[in-house]
């Protein structure tokens, strides 16, 4: 009879152990910060500078996050992530948000169980080479050694562009962008390809990036997002608003100069909504009433966060591209604040 | 007596599971059972609880889905158009094929450092000892890190052969090619070659099998004339000279077999951005061969090492009292006593190469780890699944290895009649 008991608790603790976790912002609050997944280091997007801070574009939506929930972008604990372990990673509960230039698919939302909430910048597959080799298309690439990182939606397009192009080629599956690079440096391969802003962002980091070059062939859309589990929509639309406040505020010209100014109220009810002076937009995400001011001081507008991290002043020096507002012949496109 | 009367009187009590010697070390396993099968429970209910919180189920039906990638080096048929599960078999040869070729390397590499250990002559001994203690005592992956750095960094890159002021040539008659992206050595080409019979997943070249066939009659014929030459020794104490038969039965027939099917060699040469033809040895294979075999060599020189030590002076000293010299003491006396002490801890040396090629995803080697493990689990986000395949796979593997060599290990073993 107590056997049974003894069993019968044990099994209980058993189910007890495998219930459904609470409301992912619960645990965020309690654990006073966001878990963010970012990659190991990719120069603009997400990396450490030199006081190991991280900062980056990608990095920035962590912050923004932050800046919503707790009104101070500092709490956030930052997890490095591979191509290989960012999924598992955020499946397993180790991250709340994956901001990991991770590029939204079907198969990754559907199947892999995972809600993207938005794209932060659209992006697409190039190839870089070093200039000696005289290359200028990507048609000439046949026999080529390619280094790529594995495990990214990058070694597909791969494989699909030189097959429908009847183009041979050797693959160099590399885990990390660090390794890949010095790969190609060192010119173990001849090409290196993954997303046009990630050969842009190492291409910055080299000693002599004069001598590589991009091709022009962009073989692949990539639309780059932060993306969470599956399951908990209050989490999913907390980050997807984060987000879409960045995008919006630029939209709106609210910068981290001007915020405090228009704070106090203006004449436009969107900027007013959005601000937090008006409605209670912030209550529906369970938030603070200035969770979107927050992230505009905090961390500023989309276009700030872009310019001063990835944009042309930088030594990444990407264009805005796809990624200007709508408004300016570009994709990204907020929903509206009401 | 007094005692046992007594408790059989007393007939069977339950206070007795706890303090009767007879019965408590079965309560305790029970107990322990029934603990065990509880974790296990528990572990088994919470990842089904978690798998279905989560809306994901458990199926392999992503093997028999396209896979997609490319994988550099195959043995078998595969393009990006296969399967997951083609690619899996694709990554498990790869595995088989570096466990085997460091197996054999690490084993040549042991057994010599092993008998150089114990060398009379100083700096040999003191050598060997830097190097057992060096690889031994270094985790393996930086082995594999370092080797696949010297390759990629030291060796030259393709372009530095090409042109009038080449700074790199190639080696041995301009026949092997040593890049920073891998060695290309010449290959074996066919002009009247027999072609390759397909066996469902693989070709199977029908040359290779003539010279494999021709070879092995060449190694039986040569067994049966050093039966013969025994029996003649036996018989009248001289032994024959047999040499030379045997070179004649050994090389004659393969020669004569290479010159009929048009035998020469492919060599490499260098066109577009890599050299083409030959064979192809990837930098990632050449440093995973090489970390395993040096590192598992280490410690197969110290098994090495045990089982001679462990056959005791007296053998040799009996066999010079004979008057075998010290090679003939070595391979007759010393040897076939050290293998029995040698070869169980050698089975696990090999095993552990086999479970240690799974680190070839640090250099980019796509063995069963990066394809299944890797590439197709992050591609079809089905860690669990890939996860315990490639554990079973890992498992049966290594228990037939295991039930190869014990096999072989019974061969040696004392015979005690």
């Amino acid at each position: 009879m107590k056997k049974t008991l003894l069993l019968g608790s044990l099994v209980a603790t058993g189910f007890g152990a495998g219930a459904a976790t609470a409301a992912t912002l619960d645990d965020v609050r309690a654990a006073g910060q966001v878990k963010c997944g970012v990659s190991t280091g990719l120069a603009g997007f997400s990396a450490p500078d030199a006081n190991g801070e991280w900062q980056g574009f990608d990095v920035a939506v962590c912050r923004a996050v932050a800046a919503a929930v707790f009104g101070d972008p500092s709490k956030v604990q930052f997890v490095s992530t591979t191509g290989q372990t960012r999924f598992t990673a955020l499946a397993s509960g180790e991250v709340d948000v994956l901001a990991r230039n991770t590029t939204w698919t079907f198969s990754r939302d559907a199947d892999l169980k995972f809600t993207f909430v938005g794209v932060n910048y659209y992006d697409g597959q190039g190839f870089m080479v070093k200039k000696s080799l005289g290359v200028s298309s990507a048609r000439e690439l046949d026999g080529a050694t390619v280094c790529i990182q594995t495990g990214t939606t990058t070694e597909l397009n791969l494989a699909d562009y030189f097959r429908v192009n009847n183009m041979s080629y050797e693959p160099v599956p590399i885990e990390t962008n660090a390794e890949a690079l010095q790969q190609y440096l060192a010119g173990a391969c001849d090409v290196y390809t993954t997303d046009a802003s990630g050969l842009a962002a190492s291409r910055a980091t080299f000693a002599d990036p004069e001598n590589h070059t991009i091709l022009p062939e962009i073989i692949s859309k990539e639309p780059l997002g932060p993306l969470v589990r599956h399951g908990d929509d209050e989490w999913a639309d907390i980050v997807r608003w984060s987000l879409n406040a960045m995008i919006a505020a630029e939209e709106y010209g609210i910068t981290s100069a001007n915020v405090e100014e228009l704070a106090k109220g203006t004449a436009n009810p969107e900027i007013n909504r959005l601000l937090g002076t008006e409605g209670n937009l912030g209550a529906m995400l369970r938030l603070d009433a200035p969770w979107a001011k927050n992230i505009v001081t905090m961390v500023g507008n989309y276009g700030e966060v872009f310019n001063s991290t990835i944009g042309e002043a930088t030594p990444i020096g990407l264009a805005r591209g796809l990624n200007a507002q709508w408004t300016q012949g570009g994709l990204l496109y907020a929903p509206p604040f009401r | 007596m007094a005692t046992f009367t007594d408790t059989a009187r007393g007939g069977f009590r339950p206070g007795m599971l706890i303090y009767d010697t007879r019965y408590r070390s079965l309560t305790i396993q029970i107990a322990f059972l029934f603990l065990f099968m509880a974790g296990a429970a528990w572990l088994v209910d919470n990842t089904i609880d978690n798998l279905r919180a989560l809306g994901k189920d458990f199926n392999y039906g992503f093997l028999s889905v396209r896979a997609g990638y490319d994988i550099n080096q195959r043995f078998v048929a595969y393009t990006s158009d296969s399967t997951h599960g083609q690619a899996m078999l694709v990554g498990l040869l790869n595995t088989l094929f570096l466990a085997f070729i460091s197996c054999v390397l690490a084993t040549v590499i042991g057994v010599l450092a092993g008998v150089a250990r114990l060398s009379r002559n100083w700096i040999v001994a003191k050598l060997m000892t830097i190097y057992v203690e060096a690889f031994r005592n270094v985790p393996l992956l930086l082995w594999i890190i370092v080797m696949m750095a010297i390759m990629t960094e030291a060796m030259p890159a393709p372009n530095a052969f090409r042109g009038e002021d080449a700074t790199a040539s190639m080696l041995l008659w301009d026949s092997v090619a040593v890049t920073n992206r891998g060695v290309y050595v010449p290959e074996p080409l066919f002009t009247r070659g027999l072609g390759d019979v397909d066996v469902g997943i693989f070709l199977v070249s029908l040359d290779l099998i003539a010279v494999l066939i021709v070879g092995t009659a060449g190694l039986y014929a040569h067994a049966l004339i050093q039966r013969h030459a025994e029996a003649v020794q036996n018989a009248t104490g001289v032994r024959p000279v047999t040499w030379w038969k045997s070179l004649a039965v050994l090389i004659l027939p393969l020669l004569a077999l290479l010159w009929a099917l048009g035998f020469h060699l492919g060599y490499p040469e260098l066109r577009g951005f890599n050299f083409q033809g030959g064979i192809y040895m990837r930098n990632s294979m050449i440093a995973m061969w090489v970390a395993l075999s040096v590192y598992t060599g280490a410690f197969i020189a110290e098994n090495v090492r045990a089982g001679i030590l462990a056959v005791s002076r007296g053998q040799t000293e009996a066999a010079y009292a004979l008057g075998l010299r010290p090679g003939l003491t070595t391979r007759l006396v010393v040897l076939p006593q050290a293998l029995r002490v040698i070869i169980p801890p050698l089975i696990s040396q090999y095993l552990n190469i086999t479970k240690n090629t799974s680190l070839a995803l640090a250099v980019g080697y796509m063995d069963l780890r990066s394809t299944l493990g890797g590439i197709t689990l992050n591609q079809t986000g089905r860690e669990l699944e890939a996860m315990t395949l490639m554990m079973l796979i890992y498992l049966v593997l290594s228990l037939m290895i295991s039930a190869a060599m014990n096999v072989y290990n019974r061969s040696v073993r004392l015979k005690e009649r």
